[in-house]
C-alpha cells in the first residue's frame, strides 16, 4: 500500500499538471479565434479562384503557358508532395493524421515523389527517414506571413516549370469544425479541369449547354493574364492550405487539451477517494492497536 | 439554348465575401478601360485597374471600389477577384481627403527622393474612393 505522503504527492502533481493543460486550452483557444477569422475570409476568394482557373483550363491549350502544361503521366515521372503539419505537438491525432495519409499517399504512388515540408513534425518525421525531401520551412507558423506560402509557392513553381517534377500535390489538415479537421490529399498543379457538366449545381440549369467549351475573349492578351493570373493562384491555393492548417492546429490542440484537462479532473477524483481510503485505514489500524493494547491489561 | 436573363455577380476581395447575388448589369473597370457586361455576355477574362465598378438591378446602382485583380466573365455570371474591394459606406472620406492631399503634396514639389508612380497611385487611389464615397452620399 502506497503511503499517504505520495499519494498526496501524485495529487499535486496532477493538479499542476492540469493547471498546465488548462492554461494552453485559452491560449489555444484565443489564438483559435484569430485562426479561425484568417481562414473564413481568405476562403472565398480562394474557393472562386479555384473554379475560375477550373474553367480555365478546361477551355485553353495546354501549351499556352508552363504552368498549364499537362504531361503524360509515365511511371519515371515524379511528383512534388507539400506536406503540412504544425511545428509544435500536443494537439492530439493533428500531426499524425496529415503525416500518416502524405506517407500513404507517397508509398502508394507508383511515381517517385519528392517531398516539400512545410512544419517542423514533418519535417522531422519525413526528414529522418530517407525521404527524397526538395525543401523545407519550418518556424512560420509563430506568425503566418503571405510571404511564406509565396516562398514554398515559388519552389513549387520552378520545379514544375522546369520539368522536375510533373505532378504537385498539396497535402493539410482542413479546418472543418473546431471539432473535426479532415486530411485532405490534392492536386495543385497541373491544375484541375472542371467536369464537362458545370461543378456547380446552383449554375447548371443555365450554363451546362455547349458554350461550356469556348475560349475567352482575353483583355489584355492572354500571356499577359496568364503570367498575372496562374502564379498568383499557385500562391493562393498554398496560403489557404497554410491558413486552414494553422486554424486546424488550434483547433485540434484546443480539443486535445480540454480531453486532459478532464481526465486529469477524474485522475485527482480517483486519487482523493484512494487517499481518503488509504488514510481511513491507516487510522482504523491505529484503533485496533490502542484497543487491543487497553484490552491485554 | 435561350440566353440568359440576369447575371450572378460575385465579388470577392483577398480579405472577405462583399458581394453576391443577381444583377442585371455590371461595368468593370478593365487594366484597358472600363466595360459593360450584360447577360448572354461571351466568355471573358480581363485584369482589372483601379476605379469604380457598378452594378445595377432593376433601377438601384451599386457603386464598388477596386482595385486590381481579374475579372472573369460567362454568359450567366461574373466573378471579381480583386486585391481590394470597397463598399461607399466602407470608405473614411476625411482619410481619403487627407490621403489625396498628400499625394498631391508629394507630386506638386519636384524631388529625386520620391517613388513619383506610387504617389501618382495613391493619389488615383484616393481620387477614386472619393469619388465612390460621392455616389453613396448622393443616392442616400
Amino acid at each position: 500500500m502506497p503511503s499517504l505522503i505520495d499519494l498526496r504527492r501524485r495529487v499535486r502533481a496532477v493538479k499542476n499538471t492540469q493547471q498546465i493543460t488548462k492554461a494552453m486550452k485559452m491560449v489555444a483557444a484565443s489564438k483559435l479565434r484569430r485562426a479561425q477569422e484568417r481562414i473564413m475570409s481568405a476562403r472565398p476568394y480562394a474557393l472562386q479562384m479555384q473554379r475560375v482557373l477550373a474553367s480555365l483550363a478546361s477551355r485553353v491549350d495546354p501549351s499556352a503557358h508552363p504552368l498549364l502544361a499537362v504531361r503524360e503521366r509515365r511511371p519515371n515521372s515524379h511528383t512534388l508532395v507539400l506536406i503540412v503539419t504544425g511545428d509544435k505537438g500536443l494537439c492530439g491525432s493533428f500531426n499524425t493524421n496529415v503525416i500518416k495519409g502524405a506517407a500513404h499517399f507517397v508509398t502508394e504512388s507508383a511515381e517517385h515523389c519528392r517531398l516539400g515540408l512545410v512544419g517542423r513534425k514533418g519535417r522531422d518525421f519525413f526528414g529522418r527517414r530517407g525521404f527524397d525531401v526538395a525543401f523545407e520551412q519550418v518556424g512560420l507558423f509563430q506568425k503566418l506571413k503571405f510571404e511564406d506560402a509565396r516562398e514554398s509557392a515559388d519552389i513549387a513553381k520552378d520545379l514544375f516549370t522546369a520539368g522536375e517534377v510533373d505532378r504537385v500535390m498539396l497535402a493539410y489538415n482542413e479546418f472543418k469544425s473546431v471539432m473535426s479537421q479532415k486530411v485532405v490529399v490534392a492536386q495543385l498543379l497541373p491544375i484541375s479541369r472542371e467536369e464537362a457538366t458545370g461543378a456547380d449545381p446552383a449554375y447548371a440549369g443555365e450554363s451546362a449547354g455547349p458554350a461550356g467549351t469556348v475560349d475567352y475573349l482575353y483583355e489584355p492578351a492572354p500571356q499577359e493574364i496568364f503570367n498575372q493570373l496562374l502564379p498568383r493562384y499557385v500562391e493562393v491555393q498554398v496560403w489557404r492550405a497554410l491558413l486552414e492548417s494553422n486554424a486546424a492546429f488550434f483547433a485540434a490542440q484546443m480539443t486535445a487539451m480540454d480531453t486532459a484537462t478532464k481526465n486529469s479532473a477524474s485522475m485527482i477524483a480517483d486519487l482523493t477517494l484512494y487517499m481518503n481510503k488509504v488514510r481511513q485505514a491507516a487510522i482504523t489500524r491505529e484503533i485496533i492497536e490502542v484497543v487491543s493494547g487497553a484490552e491485554a491489561l | 439554348m435561350a440566353l440568359p436573363t440576369s447575371l450572378q455577380l460575385h465579388i470577392v476581395s483577398a480579405d472577405r465575401s462583399l458581394v453576391h447575388e443577381r444583377v442585371d448589369e455590371v461595368e468593370i473597370p478593365g487594366a484597358d478601360g472600363y466595360f459593360g457586361v450584360l447577360p448572354g455576355h461571351t466568355p471573358l477574362l480581363a485584369t482589372l485597374g483601379m476605379g469604380e465598378l457598378w452594378y445595377r438591378r432593376g433601377q438601384a446602382k451599386t457603386y464598388v471600389l477596386l482595385s486590381f485583380g481579374f475579372a472573369e466573365v460567362q454568359p450567366d455570371r461574373v466573378t471579381i477577384l480583386a486585391e481590394v474591394a470597397e463598399r461607399p459606406e466602407d470608405i473614411d472620406i476625411t482619410r481619403a481627403e487627407a490621403a489625396r492631399r498628400r499625394a498631391e503634396e508629394l507630386l506638386a514639389k519636384p524631388s529625386i527622393d520620391i517613388d513619383a508612380e506610387k504617389a501618382r497611385l495613391a493619389l488615383l487611389r484616393s481620387l477614386i474612393r472619393l469619388q465612390v464615397a460621392t455616389r453613396a452620399r448622393i443616392r442616400s
